[in-house]
């Protein structure tokens, strides 16, 4: 027989450890990439002569692969002397690729901001700091959370790349099932049908804050 | 980013490894490491060929297709939106041979790399094919054309131009996403630079090489889509009087 319940229901209990794993990861590594991401964009308004070298480098970690960049991280950081754990170097570079797209979006956020909230700060003889987190922040973060939901079921989709660093995620898990028993059939069915489930449920959940967010009234 | 600046940063980058492979630590892995940039070359143009294909594909078929048809397009973008690439290609490496069929691996990294991307370029068409003005749509009914005629005269030509700028995103992704095919014995750059890491352990600069390579062949691809994006815009202006 092609698909064996028995068995499925035999590694679930593994599975389900291992998409612990997963789900830390994705944690971990979103609150690397919101955060830094927000550092990254704001820098830029706050220093303008950061631009230039903060778009470079955006630019630089969005074109090449995330797997190169987590081989970059694993087997690099330790020759200049930080040696840090799979899962460690996993999360930060999953974290440093996202943050270069969250940065993007908070731009966007920022960006959408008319010059005039500036200016009105200004002329109330508010500091740039307390415009900065009082007037821009409240108005610009709002509308690009459905966007930076995007990106965190786009990074809760690449984490199996981990598995290239034997991270003991789910499909590093499926594939040493499957390595020992010879049946891969069902492992990774199992965690397709897992990313599947999450992705859209995520996609629901995403959906419904977009219209939340849309049914406050406009300032 | 502008294409002025974009060039810029191509010249830097080819310069950097032009410098870096008079240097004999770096230059010994040039050759072997750019033997696997042809493969991953090979993969991405096969992957964006059949990607643009299953796009263009799947969107008609969930937007004018007949029900069953209609289904089976939501099924497949859905399917391959919600997982993995990662998972996909170990799906068709792993799993399929078990169901009797075996895909060469090269086969299977186009396979999957494609379909993959495929389902979400064809929300791309879909998007710049629902962006055309319905006035477009009544104007062709008034001049008596049928659906299909109007279709492929006058909608598509005009949403491709808005397709344009993200299916080069997803071009992107779909050259990064290469990198995965490592994974299943293909010797494409990255399984290049894993094999001459391991045995070299001349790791820095084996993969400060691959990342160049990698960051010249993305801005090679970025800056001729945005080379095409402006010639397509330049066609619209002149035809469509938008």
């Amino acid at each position: 027989m092609i698909w064996d319940w028995a068995f499925a229901f035999e590694i679930l209990p593994l599975l389900a450890q291992a998409a612990v794993v997963t789900i830390e990861a994705t944690v971990l590594g979103f609150l690397i990439a919101a955060i830094l991401g927000l550092v990254l964009a704001s820098l830029r308004i706050a220093v303008p002569a950061t631009a230039w070298p903060i778009s470079v480098l955006v630019e630089l970690i969005r074109s090449t692969p995330l797997l190169i960049q987590i081989f970059f991280v694993y087997f690099v950081f330790p020759k200049w002397g930080l040696v840090i754990d799979a899962f460690a170097a996993g999360v930060i570079a999953i974290g440093i690729h996202y943050a270069a797209y969250c940065s993007e979006v908070y731009r966007a956020g920022f960006d959408n901001i008319a010059r005039g909230q500036w200016e009105a700060s200004i002329a109330l003889n508010l500091s740039s700091w307390t415009t900065f987190r009082d007037i821009i922040i409240p108005q610009a973060i709002p509308p690009v959370v459905p966007a930076l939901g995007n990106y965190l079921v786009a990074l809760f989709k690449e984490t199996p790349l981990l598995s290239a660093i034997a991270v003991l995620e789910l499909m590093q898990t499926a594939k040493i099932i499957g390595s020992q028993t010879f049946r891969y059939t069902e492992p990774i069915t199992l965690v397709g049908a897992f990313f599947l489930v999450m992705s859209l449920v995520s996609a629901a959940g995403i959906g419904a804050l977009e219209r939340h967010l849309n049914r406050r009234p406009t300032r | 980013m502008g294409i002025r600046t974009l060039t810029l940063m191509l010249v830097a980058a080819l310069a950097t490894i032009g410098l870096l492979a008079l240097s004999p630590d770096f230059s010994v892995f040039l050759p072997q490491l750019l033997r696997g940039a042809v493969l991953t070359v090979e993969i991405a143009v096969l992957g964006c060929l059949l990607a643009v294909a299953m796009g263009v594909f799947a969107a008609l078929a969930r937007m004018y297709g007949l029900r069953p048809l209609r289904w089976l397009a939501t099924t497949y973008v859905e399917i391959f939106r919600g997982t993995s690439a990662l998972v996909q290609l170990f799906w068709l490496f792993f799993v399929l041979p078990q169901f009797g069929v075996t895909l060469p691996p090269f086969l299977v990294a186009v396979l999957a790399l494609g379909l993959n991307v495929g389902a979400y370029g064809s929300e791309v068409v879909r998007g710049a094919i629902l962006g055309v003005h319905r006035g477009q749509w009544e104007a062709a009914t008034a001049l008596n054309m049928t659906r299909v005629e109007a279709l492929r005269r006058i909608i598509l030509p005009q949403a491709f131009v808005a397709m344009i700028p993200p299916w080069g995103n997803l071009f992107i992704e779909l050259l990064k996403a290469t990198s995965l095919v490592s994974l299943i014995t293909l010797a494409d750059l990255t399984f290049k630079a894993q094999t001459l890491n391991q045995s070299t352990f001349k790791t820095v600069p084996i993969f400060t090489l691959v990342l160049l390579l990698y960051l010249a062949l993305s801005l090679v691809l970025t800056i001729g889509m945005r080379w095409l994006e402006n010639r397509a815009a330049l066609g619209l202006a002149r035809g469509s009087g938008r």
